[in-house]
């Protein structure tokens, strides 16, 4: 198991140079000249050269690598372009709202999707099962800020049942709270729904094909103790997999989101450092986002491990 | 194992070819399995469901202001005019038809996103078939950076490199596509695992045939199935993306009539009940999605019967 652990983190770190490398070469190599992307078409050459000068930018490229590496290891990101303070408080802050709005989401859509993924396995191409496949492709193919703009316009506007913005007032109670954040997140929800009920589904027709399931049933169990004593934690293995790359993912629909019900989340903070060139904070914004990837993908792989000891065993070997 | 195979999707490749003795009769039975296919498909509802639709939409966007009731770019009326039945859809801020607008505004992004599927397509195809077939350290250092960039969210990717390039439709066609590569590589990638161990291409290695010639003649006609319902699937998310972009300001850009530009520019009127501007084009992505994913899925389906 620990050797497992260490591999998986090394792997893990692995990615993380690569990604940072990669968005290095976007915010560096891609324009050759960092304050005209800044300052726009129409600026005097010396104004971009002196801002050059300021940000550093007309260094050779190799410091400016070795030295955004370090940066990396020692958590520094350096100052934003736009206020001079340093970036990784602002984003840290940013997630930890949108943390709340992705939380929210997850909470609503896990349960469900998970309950529809079942319930379609035990009635396989049946019309139930017809219907939850065909409404997850359905929901999970209509961009988030579309479901949103709907939400706002049905339930918000003509029903007048939830509020449409998604920042409540100071000092808002918990209930208050999750009323104002209730429609964003249900627009992520639906989004996310037919992928994992999707997996869930597949999951659990496997394990319902096979041979202990048989077993279990000729044993004289009944449905719905083979569900939950052998199905479920069998079943859940790819679920839990599709789950952590959706953590990852839910934070780039929550950019369109957090537009739509203006909330001043981690979507807000990088939409306004890309309307302001802003490029050290976007790429911190990218960078701790690829790290909440990467640390529940390891999250995942470590509960898929101690849900289905197969699969821990094989990796040692 | 790897730790990502579990995320990896699911069945690859096809039953690979019986060794062809009679070269014309093979190829009249594979035309006659192409031609038995389709008319599996067009009997499929959801199939006709989404072929309609889309060929709505591209109607609409070859047609253009030839067929919409106003002129889409200048309005004459009355600026946010509920739907009546003079516009069926309403007016926007600056009293332009809506319904002509969302009649129009599927022209751009009928054109930015089916080329981004393409070229995400063409580069992950060749960059599966690569890693794949000849494994090894090309295979290990290529998954590395292809986990890298699964690893960030698209749309978040794109809003940094189009902040960084500047938005124009061109630029958003390169960076949709090239983003789209590792994923569709990653699918090509599995599919081209599963066949190479399979008789035939060991029958082609024996003669003596090139790498090049096994994955272009022999390895990739058995993995085109996958790779035609990727095809679908990624324009749909194309669509999905570039609508998303546009909406966030980096993606086609005024005076486009592009539908999520226009949720762009009049989304903050929803909350004091002028909801039909948004409300629209926000239907008319819906609307193109599902109906490409309708199409996807009865592919997937008839393909691997």
């Amino acid at each position: 198991m620990v050797r497992y652990l260490l591999r998986r983190l090394l792997l893990g770190l692995i990615t993380l140079w690569l990604l940072a490398t990669i968005v290095f070469a976007i915010t560096n190599i891609l324009p050759t000249d960092v304050g005209r992307t800044i300052l726009g078409p129409f600026a005097p050459p010396e104004t971009v050269a002196a801002l050059n000068e300021k940000l550093g930018t007309n260094r050779p490229l190799p410091v400016r690598y070795v030295e955004s590496m370090i940066g990396l290891v020692t958590l520094n990101f350096g100052d934003s372009f736009v206020s001079g303070s340093p970036v990784l408080p602002q984003v840290l802050g940013a997630v930890g709202r949108s943390a709340k709005l992705a939380g929210l989401a997850l909470l609503i859509t896990i349960p469900l999707s998970i309950a529809a993924g079942l319930y379609a396995a035990r009635r396989r191409d049946r019309l139930a099962d017809r219907a939850i496949v065909l409404a997850g492709v359905t929901l999970s193919s209509i961009p988030e800020f579309v479901t949103g703009t709907i939400l706002v316009v049905v339930v918000g506007v003509q029903l007048d049942l939830l509020p449409v913005l998604a920042t409540a007032p100071e000092k808002a109670d918990l209930v208050t709270q999750i009323r104002y954040l209730l429609l964003p997140a249900v627009a992520m929800a639906i989004v996310y729904f037919g992928y994992i009920a999707r997996m869930t589904r597949a999951g659990a027709i496997e394990v319902l094909q096979s041979d202990y399931i048989r077993t279990a049933t000729m044993k004289g169990l009944t449905t719905s103790q083979t569900m939950r004593r052998h199905v479920l934690r069998n079943a859940l293995v790819p679920t839990v997999a599709v789950i952590a790359v959706q953590i990852g993912y839910l934070f780039g629909g929550i950019i369109a989101v957090e537009k739509i019900f203006n909330y001043n989340g981690m979507g807000a903070t990088m939409l306004y450092a890309a309307q302001r060139k802003d490029l050290p904070m976007l790429t911190a914004g990218v960078i701790v986002i690829g790290l909440v990837y990467m640390l529940a993908t390891l999250a995942a792989d470590l509960i898929i491990a101690w849900m289905n000891p197969r699969i821990r065993l094989e990796t040692e070997r | 194992m790897e730790p990502t195979s579990i995320l990896a999707p699911g069945p690859g490749g096809q039953p690979a070819e019986l060794p062809a003795a009679d070269l014309s009769a093979s190829r009249a039975q594979r035309s006659s399995a192409r031609r038995e296919r389709l008319t599996v498909l067009v009997k499929r509802p959801a199939f006709l469901v989404g072929a309609a639709v889309m060929i709505f939409w591209i109607v609409c966007a070859i047609l253009g202001e030839r067929i919409t009731p106003y002129d889409p770019y200048n309005g004459f009326s009355l600026g946010r005019q509920p739907p009546s039945l003079e516009h069926l859809f309403g007016t926007d801020r600056i009293g332009r038809d809506v319904l002509s607008r969302v009649m129009v505004g599927s022209r751009d992004v009928l054109i930015v996103a089916p080329l981004a599927a393409l070229l995400g397509v063409l580069l992950g195809t060749s960059l599966g078939l690569v890693m794949g077939f000849y494994r090894g350290i090309v295979d290990d250092v290529l998954s590395r950076i292809v986990e890298a960039f699964l690893a960030l969210p698209v749309i978040l990717v794109a809003l940094l490199t189009l902040v960084v390039l500047g938005s124009s439709s061109i630029v958003v066609v390169f960076v949709v596509g090239i983003l789209f590569a590792p994923i569709v590589a990653r699918t090509v990638r599995s599919a081209v695992l599963s066949e190479r161990q399979l008789d035939y291409v060991e029958a082609a290695r024996l003669r003596g045939e090139s790498g090049l010639y096994i994955l272009s003649r022999e390895i990739f006609p058995n993995v085109l199935g996958p790779t035609i319902v990727e095809l679908t699937v990624r324009f749909g998310y194309a669509i999905f993306t570039v609508a998303t972009l546009s909406f966030l300001g980096v993606g086609l850009q005024p005076p486009s009539p592009d539908w999520g530009l226009s949720v762009s520019q009049e989304y903050t009127n929803m909350i004091s009940g002028i909801w039909w501007p948004t409300f629209f084009p926000a239907l008319a992505i819906a609307s193109t999605v599902i109906a490409i994913n309708l199409i996807a899925d009865s592919l997937q389906s008839v393909l691997s019967e």
